[in-house]
């Protein structure tokens, strides 16, 4: 694999960009592989990525139903951020973070990740109170975190409505400087390629429909291109998860459900930060282009079709035009959906099955994408050593039997 | 947007209705006398199918009553409505899940 640097861009600049090499092969699936990672998203192509890179696994296909990046990650708004309020979540999604930090350079790939800062507001004294813990916490783990108050906030945003006279006033946010956003595609596209450098195999169009299993161990996988045999299968399918569960007999503690994403049309800047609204419940950002990227609640009925419903995208405007009344005549140029998995605890699942080399990475509901490098980076590491890391240890399956769950509705910025 | 015709009130649009999520979840009539993994079944662990879907709906901003649907949880039609306590449409899909129920909880 070529390797992207300035050099590289002069080189292909004098043959007109026509000779750029294809950022990952198009392998036809072979018959057996040391492991499988049914699903091509973002967190697929990590776990791939550093199932080769730091446990030396490469024999390894990651197959996708649609095509790199067509999925919820090119279906996000691309927040992110470390600050959950256990220390469970806080230490996964930050070590996400530090991932994140250095991601461009360790996958030779602009992720064009910037660390923009990302506000959460607090509407009234009880959203305060748990403003001020959830700081407190995060800065007792080592991640950063602090409060500002709403004098300062209308310094910091301008435009911002902070206005006693609004029906959910702002009081102050939380903020985390090291939050921000990244270039979803991107993120897809590098994973890619690093990891078909190091020799995984990316197959696309590619459906399993059936996990052959035997006295309760996996055999291997039947697809849409044929039976793939492999003694380790990670599923990493987002809101498919239900279904990938039921062909090995199980049911998880999931629901589906569609989640929007909006761009406006292109402006000039304004918003040079990420601001997120538990109450009023939307949050926003401007992209290197321009456009508002707008998310919002989730349709609240199970759904596996890649749209949402009309009353939502309603619901996510005026949210964003409480906060940001100067917003009113911008258009809205798109809108789509992803189905997210939401889990009763607001956690992901990361985890071992009772069927032995089944894994199960599912249940980031609605705030997956800002654990894209850690999920992978933990989820390998129990593929690789069929046994949990310390950072996912928590994330079982078996949490919702012991009782033992990590309620995250509050610092999930979502009301699921 | 979803037209839902409450067995009481009539044809109405989804914003006047609240989500309960998969119909038909019989709560263990003694729970202390099954373990914490069929507890757990119970509470957390739901179907959630691609395809045809018995869920819970409340005509929130109406008459208040809870009904059963039969949804396409892909193409998101509504196949049937039925009141609570009534006998589901299609009796072979409650055979199934009742089987898949039993097997998660062996």
């Amino acid at each position: 694999m070529n390797k992207y640097s300035i050099f590289s861009l002069a080189r292909n600049a004098l043959s007109h960009h026509e000779n750029w090499q294809k950022a990952w092969r198009s392998p036809s699936p072979k018959k057996s592989y040391d492991a499988i990672i049914v699903g091509g998203g973002g967190h697929g192509l990590a776990t791939a990525y550093y199932l080769a890179k730091e446990h030396g696994i490469r024999n390894i296909a990651v197959l996708e139903k649609g095509w790199i990046g067509g999925g919820n990650t090119g279906r996000n708004t691309t927040i992110v951020r470390s600050n959950y309020l256990w220390d469970e979540a806080a230490n996964l999604y930050e070590k996400s973070m530090k991932l994140w930090e250095g991601l461009s350079q360790d996958l030779n790939y602009n992720v064009m990740f910037s660390q923009r800062g990302v506000y959460n507001l607090g509407h009234s004294l009880q959203d305060m109170r748990d403003i001020h813990r959830r700081v407190n916490a995060n800065r007792l783990n080592g991640i950063d975190g602090e409060v500002i108050e709403v004098e300062e906030l209308a310094k910091r945003i301008p435009f911002l409505n902070c206005s006693p006279d609004t029906r959910y006033p702002i009081l102050g946010a939380s903020y985390q400087a090291r939050g921000g956003t990244a270039r979803h595609d991107a993120v897809a596209w590098g994973f890619a390629r690093a990891a078909d450098s190091l020799g995984v195999d990316i197959i696309q169009n590619c459906e399993v429909t059936g996990i052959r299993r035997e006295a309760g161990k996996v055999l291997g996988v039947d697809t849409s291109q044929g039976y793939i045999q492999s003694s380790k299968v990670g599923v990493v399918t987002a809101g498919s998860s239900g279904v990938l569960a039921a062909m090995a007999g199980m049911r998880l503690p999931l629901e589906s459900h569609p989640l929007q994403a909006y761009v406006s049309e292109p402006i000039k800047p304004i918003l040079d930060t990420v601001v997120m609204s538990n109450a009023v419940h939307g949050y926003i950002s401007q992209s290197d282009k321009g456009d508002l990227v707008i998310g919002a609640g989730i349709d609240s009925y199970n759904g596996y079709g890649q749209r949402g419903s009309f009353s939502t995208i309603e619901h996510a405007m005026s949210a964003i035009l409480e906060l940001f009344p100067i917003f009113s005549r911008v258009r809205m140029n798109r809108q789509w959906g992803g189905i997210v998995d939401t889990c009763p605890d607001a956690c992901p699942i990361i985890s071992k099955t009772p069927i032995e080399g089944l894994y199960f990475n599912c249940g980031w509901g609605t705030g997956g994408f800002k654990a894209t490098p850690g999920s992978g980076w933990v989820f390998a590491h129990t593929i690789a050593n069929d046994q949990p890391h310390e950072l996912n240890a928590a994330f079982a399956l078996e949490r919702f039997i012991t009782g033992a769950l990590i309620d995250e509705h509050g610092a999930a910025g979502v009301a699921h | 947007m979803l037209l839902i015709s409450c067995p009481w009130c009539g044809q109405r649009d989804e914003s006047e209705f609240s989500y309960g999520g998969e119909a038909h979840i019989v709560r263990p009539p003694d729970p202390d006398a099954i373990d914490d993994e069929a507890w757990a079944d119970y509470l957390f662990f739901r179907t959630n199918p691609k395809g045809e879907h018995r869920e819970q709906w409340l005509h929130s901003a109406g008459c208040r009553r809870w009904f059963n649907v039969v949804r396409d949880t892909v193409t998101y039609k509504i196949s049937a409505i039925y009141k609570v306590g009534e006998t589901p449409p299609s009796q072979e899909n409650e055979s199934q899940n009742n089987n898949q129920s039993e097997q998660v909880s062996k």
